[in-house]
């Protein structure tokens, strides 16, 4: 979109230094089909404009020259002050009117007027030790409105001169006013159910079927085994839906008036009905086949149903991380009579103890 | 819930049906004489190949049948676990029962098999093709055999002066002896190959299921299936004749209300001529189709009631001036089948798993023509000669005033048959009057009324003690029949209110209304979108696979054909659930899931 601003869904790998680790991954994952909840980076190029056409440069040095990293209470007053002049500083007017229209965007996406967003800060470099320090103070939750936006990122860009990060830096003798930060703004989901899936049947590690368990409300009912979740197995291949249990489940956590997380009891009917439909149900199954694919083995995902955004891309990916049980296994026939060579010995072997084509 | 069905000894002959055991030869009867060993099987009916009463004659192919099933398992091939399938009838209705090998043999039965089994599979193309020939030859030799009543005076020159020896009265005996004969020659061509093509089928199905432990039995199926298949090839005649009504401009005359309206309108142009050549080419072989199994004299067989393809095809071009595309998208399944085939190659874990799952699924491709093509020309190509030399030689007999209709014949056993025909031979030798004109009609008559009364018993699905579990491998695969099935025909299980399970036989989920067909006459009742709900369902009902949504059946397993053809044509089907003809009626809404394979009633 400019020079500024890089969607998730515009993001290739000649970016990765202009977004950052994290917005690299983002969109990646987006490129990859994986349907993570829609955002983009503000790029190091936004940052280093509006620091450029501000005093900030001279600021910091002023206030890091002859630093004693070994006076705690010396750099912790002085990396204050950075972060306050942060806090201060004017974004570039190209800057901001781009993260302003990019906001907006997302709102109109989003169905919302002034969406609920996450402002995380995005490491610029693999290589950089930085990184490992920019990561701070630097998520923001449900941030909304675009003035607020523009405040989190500010903020974001301060959190390079955290007390271990600027030390850090003047021990190696790293360059301040080289260091540069993205932020990645990702809508905030307003999970109508949400729950877990892995790439494989956890039962028996059959690796040709998806299983998902699902409930109403965010998914940490799932994952904390406070509800006990509707449950389902889909055929990777044909994409059937093999089996489904419904079960009751009593409660949620949804959102409150007041945007923060709260346990509430279901009513029977909305307790006992399905979490899911089947359209997402498959959809959910699709994201998970696309994630063991991109990532080239069995995967254990977090998944919700946003309430934002439209029937047919409501199903978002949250997070994706290899399984790690039956991934450990290399075969489960080996060994049997039935993956010898010998086909005749395996055919009599079957007529023989043919138990499995019991139903 | 009860642990066992009632003996056979204790089920009540229906009202009106009394002495009907003089029907039927009496090795088929439960007896006293086998009572220990008959009271210590499970006998299970099988409803899908005979879910009918059969008439005295018609029990001819269900002895044939499996009694050429079990010689091949017991004697020739020595299958390890498993003897041959006992068969009984009782009440106009077959049971069977799997007899197990016997334990101590078992060793000795494993090397035979392997040597004798692996013989098959290591020249499967060559023995088919050959199989192929012979099953061609057979059904000539059949065509061949031609009835004739018995004339005044013997022809001079080819039966006296010849030298031959032997005249008409001595032909009319021999060509029915060997019509029977020719008839067991048939079942015994029929099971040379169907186990071992099961037998190949079912260990690459089991390598699927230790591979893939949750996998559809459905989707095994997929990847073995065959695209060309010759069972498909009387519908696609259908087709292919619509469209070539519509090309060649004839297909008004398909407007005319009957077939002999059709035929007159058509006969009247080149066009026309030519579209009824086109016919008569396809009629021979493929029209030689049952409308049933091919079990039962009464099924109707296209190539002799024409109105059934003719109606058939007026409903293609009806589809095809709609817009409709009647081709099999033979191509789009080609690629289907092997998507499905890559898919679950990129599920194993190593280049062992891979290979063995590709050598299984090879020689499961290479047995799999023969379980799928067999069907066509046995019981229904041969089996419509069969039929229809049986209903000429009745015929005859209608003639010399031995009953009242060519169908009667079906009436008498098969050894009846050749008592019949030596009187007929002796009262035409002496000459003299024949016995039989006063001797048949009223056993026929009587049996006619048996057979009524027997129609009206609804047989029960078990006798006996069924085992704990059923591992009987064909029983499942053909019959459908497992632990879960036979406790719910007990009245045990987790059953549910409004629900029937059976087997998850083709892929879908979907609820619409019901269509309850009990005879394959009722079958133009179906309507667009309708569920169809049969005791079991034939090949040849495929045409009105393209208008309906569903398939359940009461009997079935997962290789029936009904499981066969729905897959083919992409409709969910559950087979097997017992009762879905008892507990259905035609208007109710109903969901089927065939990917369970369970059935749920929405009313």
């Amino acid at each position: 979109m400019s020079e500024n601003i890089v969607w998730f869904e515009g993001y290739w790998k000649g970016l990765k230094g202009e977004v950052g680790g994290k917005g690299a991954s983002l969109g990646e994952m987006t490129g990859a089909g994986l349907p993570v909840p829609p955002g983009f980076t503000l790029t190091c190029t936004a940052y280093r404009k509006s620091k450029e056409q501000s005093s900030l440069d001279e600021d910091i040095a002023r206030l890091l020259y002859e630093l004693d990293t070994d006076d705690t209470d010396m750099v912790s007053d002085r990396c204050k002050q950075i972060r306050a002049a942060f806090g201060e500083m004017a974004m570039a007017d190209q800057v901001e009117s781009d993260l302003r229209e990019a906001y907006a965007e997302l709102c109109r996406q989003s169905n919302s007027e002034d969406v609920p967003v996450a402002v995380r800060s995005s490491a610029t470099s693999e290589d950089s030790p930085d990184a490992s320090f920019a990561g701070e103070h630097d998520t923001f939750l449900w941030v909304k409105g675009a003035d607020a936006v523009i405040d989190a990122v500010r903020k974001c860009w301060a959190s390079l001169f955290t007390d271990r990060a600027t030390c850090y830096r003047v021990k190696m003798g790293y360059e301040h006013r080289s260091v540069e930060m993205s932020v990645v703004i990702q809508k905030m989901v307003r999970p109508i159910s949400a729950g877990v899936a892995f790439t494989l049947n956890p039962i028996n590690g059959d690796r040709s079927q998806v299983c998902i368990d699902s409930a109403w409300g965010f998914g940490e009912a799932v994952v904390s085994g406070e509800v006990t979740p509707d449950n389902y197995l889909i055929d990777k291949v044909l994409m059937e839906i093999g089996q489904r249990k419904i079960s009751i489940k009593e409660m949620e956590f949804s959102l409150s008036d007041h945007e923060t997380v709260e346990r509430a009891e279901l009513d029977e009917e909305r307790a006992k009905s399905p979490s899911l439909t089947d359209a997402q149900i498959r959809a959910i199954a699709v994201l998970a086949k696309a994630a063991e694919k991109h990532y080239a083995c069995p995967q254990d995902i977090e998944w919700a149903v946003d309430a934002d955004l439209d029937d047919g891309k409501n199903v978002v990916l949250l997070q994706a991380r290899p399984e790690t049980v039956w991934s450990k296994k290399t075969s489960s026939a080996t060994g049997s009579v039935q993956s010898s060579g010998d086909f005749m010995a395996s055919i009599v072997s079957t007529l023989m103890n043919p138990l499995h084509t019991k139903k | 819930m009860a642990n066992r069905f009632p003996s056979p000894f204790d089920i009540e002959t229906p009202e009106g049906a009394e002495g009907w055991q003089e029907m039927y030869i009496y090795s088929s009867l439960f007896s006293e004489n086998r009572r220990e060993f008959e009271d210590s099987m499970f006998w299970f009916q099988d409803g899908v190949h005979w879910p009918n009463v059969m008439t005295p004659w018609d029990a001819t192919f269900f002895e044939y049948a499996l009694a050429s099933l079990s010689q091949y398992n017991s004697r020739h091939l020595q299958v390890p676990p498993a003897d041959g399938i006992a068969f009984r009838i009782l009440n106009g209705y077959g049971y069977l029962s799997p007899v197990p090998a016997d334990p101590a043999k078992i060793e000795e039965r494993v090397a035979n098999f392997t040597d004798r089994a692996g013989h098959y599979f290591m020249n499967w193309d060559d023995l088919y093709s050959n199989w192929m020939v012979k099953i061609r030859d057979l059904v000539g030799e059949l065509e061949a055999i031609e009835f004739a009543a018995l004339p005044d005076v013997e022809d001079a020159e080819r039966v006296v002066k010849s030298g031959a020896g032997v005249g008409s009265g001595y032909q009319i005996q021999e060509n029915y002896v060997r019509l029977t004969s020719l008839a067991l020659k048939l079942w015994n061509y029929h099971f040379e190959f169907l186990n071992l093509g099961y037998a190949a089928y079912l260990d690459f199905f089991m390598f699927c299921k230790t591979v893939f432990p949750s996998i559809a039995d459905q989707s095994i199926a997929k990847m073995v299936a065959g695209v060309d298949v010759d069972l498909f090839r009387p519908d696609d005649e259908l087709k292919r004749l619509a469209r070539k009504a519509v090309d060649s401009g004839v297909a008004e005359a398909f407007s005319a209300g009957d077939v002999d309206a059709t035929c007159e309108i058509l006969k009247s142009s080149a066009d026309g001529q030519a579209w009824i050549a086109s016919f008569e080419e396809s009629a021979e072989p493929w029209f030689n189709f049952s409308t049933g199994s091919g079990f039962y004299h009464r099924d109707k067989i296209w190539i002799e009631n024409i109105e059934i393809p003719f109606e058939f095809i007026r409903s293609y071009i009806q589809n095809l001036k709609d817009g409709k595309d009647l081709n099999r998208p033979v191509e789009a399944i080609r690629v289907e089948r092997d998507r499905i085939v890559n898919e679950y190659m990129g599920y194993l874990l190593t280049d062992e798993d891979r290979e063995t799952f590709q050598g299984k699924l090879g020689l499961a491709r290479t047995v799999f023509p023969y379980v799928e093509n067999h069907n066509f020309y046995v019981e229904h190509w041969a089996h419509s000669v069969i039929w229809r030399k049986m209903r000429e030689l009745g015929a005859i007999m209608v003639k010399e005033g031995f009953w009242s209709e060519p169908d009667d014949i079906f009436y008498l056993k098969r050894t009846e048959v050749e008592e019949m025909l030596w009187d007929y031979f002796v009262s035409w030798a002496t000459p003299e009057a024949p016995a039989g004109p006063g001797y048949w009609p009223p056993i026929i008559a009587d049996r006619r009324r048996k057979c009524a009364a027997l129609a009206k018993w609804k047989p029960i699905p078990g006798l006996g003690v069924p085992p704990e579990v059923v591992t009987e491998p064909f029983t499942v695969m053909l019959w459908g029949i497992t632990s879960d099935s036979v406790n719910a025909w007990l009245g045990g299980g987790d059953q549910i209110e409004g629900e029937l399970r059976g087997m998850a036989a083709s892929p879908g989920n979907v609820e619409g209304l019901a269509r309850v067909i009990f005879s394959p006459e009722d079958i133009s009742q179906i309507q667009e979108g309708e569920i169809l709900v049969a005791p079991v369902t034939a090949p040849s009902w495929a045409p009105i696979f393209g208008k309906i949504q569903a398939t359940v059946t009461d009997s079935g397993g997962m290789m029936s054909h009904a499981a066969i053809v729905c897959r083919e044509y992409g409709l969910p089907a559950v087979t097997g659930t017992g009762f879905a003809t008892a507990k259905i009626q035609t208007g109710m809404r109903i969901r089927v899931d065939g990917n369970n394979g369970v059935v749920t009633i929405l009313d």
